[in-house]
């Protein structure tokens, strides 16, 4: 049997898929973000959250900070696609794109190095 | 379901838009911390009010500004139109605050934590006022640092997902260093305004904005 790896021996990563997502609510895809991201995890959605959802994600992240124990996080997407239907009718029609891989970590633990329309650098590090 | 709930806050939207030509517009400040929003409120308001008073403190500090203020009732008069609004300074927007940053200016360290705590609430109450009471948005940003940043790219990705009118201002020209084109490189689809706000420099043109936007 395999040996199970400790939390210490290094940082986990969770990629979460698109599908398990559509299936969540906004406040329960953001529990289940900062959740992860307070134990020191590493979260990355395939496809992203809505305007709104990034908007709660910020508040719901300011109540949760505490000195010494929690900073906030780092996130990074890549710029919305110049092709995604943001416009008016497209957003009435429920076109609007949300699909932007998104990368969210701790604060205190992932530093954004180099960030361009196709690629995102970051330094990760152990707590 | 999504379809209908979408369709639902469209009409609303556009239904309170429609019946209220003559509704006071509530204009947010926003934009990320040490941006020059609370120097931009209170020179307008000195600007255009009797009595001048400050919407708040300007500071080098970061997160001065904790709790968003209202200041009601400003008529701006461009080419003999008035125009009246509201204006909300709000607290810079972040992902993150470390107390530990306010420790270099001169704060021991329960004054730092005070202030990482209430400046935490005070990004919460602006995210708040943004998808509640806002009308419409100048975002305000600093024209001598980078914009391409994940906050400004948020922020403007939530006001447009609002549909709330946005008026960009490039602050800081009289820095060194200062590019007003970066700015535009970083959001095309916008208007973007040079301004001083501390030196008054273009406030002219802001103000025609101003009643042009949210008029």
């Amino acid at each position: 049997m395999a040996e199970v790896k400790q939390p210490g021996d290094g940082v986990r990563i969770d990629l979460i898929s698109g599908e398990r997502m559509a299936g969540l609510t906004g406040m329960e895809k953001i529990r289940m973000i900062l959740d992860g991201v307070r134990e020191g995890n590493i979260v990355i959605l395939e496809e992203g959250l809505s305007p709104d959802e990034e908007s709660k994600l910020i508040e719901v992240t300011m109540t949760e900070i505490s000195p010494d124990e929690f900073n906030g996080i780092e996130i990074e997407t890549y710029p919305r696609s110049e092709a995604a239907d943001t416009s008016f009718l497209g957003r009435l029609m429920g076109k609007e794109s949300t699909k932007k891989l998104t990368v969210i970590g701790p604060a205190n633990q992932i530093e954004t190095l180099h960030k361009d329309e196709t690629l995102i650098q970051t330094l990760v590090s152990r707590k | 379901m999504g379809l209908l709930t979408n369709l639902k806050s469209s009409i609303s939207r556009a239904a309170s838009t429609l019946f209220s030509a003559d509704k006071q517009q509530r204009i947010g400040i926003y934009g990320p911390p040490n941006a020059g929003k609370t120097t931009l409120a209170n020179r307008v308001v000195r600007d255009w009010t009797e009595h001048g008073d400050a919407v708040g403190p300007e500071s080098h500090v970061p997160h001065e500004t904790r709790r968003a203020r209202r200041k009601e009732n400003i008529e701006i008069e461009r080419n003999d139109k008035m125009v009246t609004i509201d204006i909300v300074d709000t607290p810079g927007v972040t992902t993150k605050v470390d107390y530990t940053e306010f420790l270099e200016h001169d704060m021991d360290e329960d004054d730092a934590v005070r202030r990482s705590r209430e400046a935490t609430e005070g990004v919460a109450e602006a995210m708040h006022w943004l998808r509640e009471d806002v009308d419409g948005v100048i975002y305000v940003l600093d024209a001598a640092t980078d914009p391409f940043t994940q906050v400004n790219t948020m922020l403007i990705g939530i006001i447009e997902s609002q549909d709330l009118p946005v008026l960009i201002l490039a602050n800081k020209i009289d820095l060194e260093g200062a590019s007003v084109q970066r700015i535009r490189n970083a959001f095309p689809q916008h208007e973007t305004v040079p301004v001083s706000a501390l030196e008054g420099d273009n406030m002219d043109e802001v103000y025609d904005k101003i009643a042009e936007y949210f008029g």
